[in-house]
């Protein structure tokens, strides 16, 4: 008896089945791509007392309905922001025998300006009808302006940049010390805290 | 004739497709693993605004709000103003406390008082919207928030 092989199962259509559910797959799915620039609201407070901030220390960025730019009383374009910005807050203008003297900064220390990037506060005023698109350059400029300056500090004392390790210890691929590189971080932030002041938007146009 | 001197032919011999499946098998895996569901189906517009400065969003954790024009095919049933979408429906700027809670109860418990409130809004919208939603947010309590946005430059 001669023995019969048993025949081949024909693999021609498994490029077709597999084919569809790649299509498939790339129909129903979305690449995980979401980054964005993150910002803590302050919290509503029954009677906040007033706070007296010293002219020079504070920012001002006005943004009215045709999206152009006032700082500090001066039309400004958007490219110019930034350092406008980064001039502001490592002005360091405290003199130097004086308990707010800031000894990191690197700017002009002017004593019409901040005197340290402590005390400076950058103040964001917008207009109802200004576009979103403005107002997140807005903010991508000036938190631009804070990574750089935070950057340079964490260069000079620790010998990496602030932004790279600070993505990288978020997303949980820092490699050494986590710890440490936490209180680094904190280290870095406190010379150059974030202090964002966004007043609501004004009602009218004008 | 002798036998032995082959026949020579003049086709060339069909390329061996054997592979493919095993070609396609990998994009299809890489697909699989790369990319998530999507989960929401989007009723507004969503032209986010170009940065640079960004931080990765943290997708356990987080919960989304829409905001812009209503799409196309919804243009005419609630014209051209700009709305706010919270799952799969539009919602009244009054009800957001009571979606977002709604979305926040989905999460792990775990994570659910850590929540950040993901703001995807489309860059022709009034910053006006976008401060009342913040105004709303400070009132719930739900203080992180973080601008989701598409990466680029605006300056170039």
């Amino acid at each position: 008896m001669a023995r019969r092989s048993a025949p081949e199962v024909n693999a021609g259509s498994m490029a077709d089945i597999a084919f569809l559910l790649l299509i498939f797959f790339l129909v129903t799915t979305t690449m995980e791509k979401d980054k964005g620039i993150s910002r803590q609201l302050p919290p509503i407070q029954e009677d906040a007392p007033d706070i007296l901030i010293k002219d020079k220390n504070l920012f001002i960025v006005l943004v009215n309905k045709n999206d152009d730019l006032l700082v500090e009383d001066e039309p400004m374009q958007l490219s110019d922001l930034r350092q406008a910005a980064i001039d502001f807050l490592d002005n360091g203008g405290a003199s130097s025998n004086s308990p707010e003297y800031c000894n990191y900064c690197k700017g002009k220390k002017d004593p019409s300006s901040s005197d340290n990037p402590d005390k400076a506060i950058i103040s964001v005023q917008n207009d109802r009808l200004t576009s979103y698109n403005t107002y997140i350059a807005v903010q991508n400029e000036l938190v631009g302006a804070y990574n750089f300056l935070r950057n340079r500090e964490s260069q000079r004392m620790f010998g990496w940049e602030f932004t790279d390790v600070k993505a990288a210890v978020d997303a949980g691929t820092y490699i050494g010390d986590r710890k440490k590189a936490e209180d680094n971080l904190k280290t870095i932030q406190a010379l150059y805290p974030l202090k964002l002041s966004e007043a609501s938007p004004k009602k009218t146009g004008n | 004739m002798s036998k032995f001197t082959k026949k020579k032919s003049n086709e060339l011999p069909p390329v061996n497709t054997a592979s493919l499946p095993d070609i396609v098998f990998m994009l299809l895996f890489f697909f699989m693993v790369a990319t998530v569901m999507r989960e929401t189906n989007l009723l507004v517009e969503q032209n986010l605004p170009k940065a640079d400065q960004v931080e990765k969003l943290k997708k356990d954790r987080s919960v989304f709000i829409f905001a812009g024009k209503p799409s196309d095919q919804y243009k005419e049933k609630y014209g051209n103003e700009g709305r706010v979408q919270i799952g799969d429906k539009y919602t009244d700027i009054s009800n957001i406390g009571m979606a977002l809670s709604e979305a926040r109860g989905k999460l792990i418990p775990e994570l659910q008082n850590k929540v950040v409130v993901a703001l995807k809004v489309d860059d022709d919208t009034n910053t006006g919207l976008v401060s009342d939603i913040k105004e709303e947010l400070r009132e719930l309590n739900m203080v992180r928030i973080i601008y989701i946005t598409t990466p680029g430059n605006q300056l170039d």
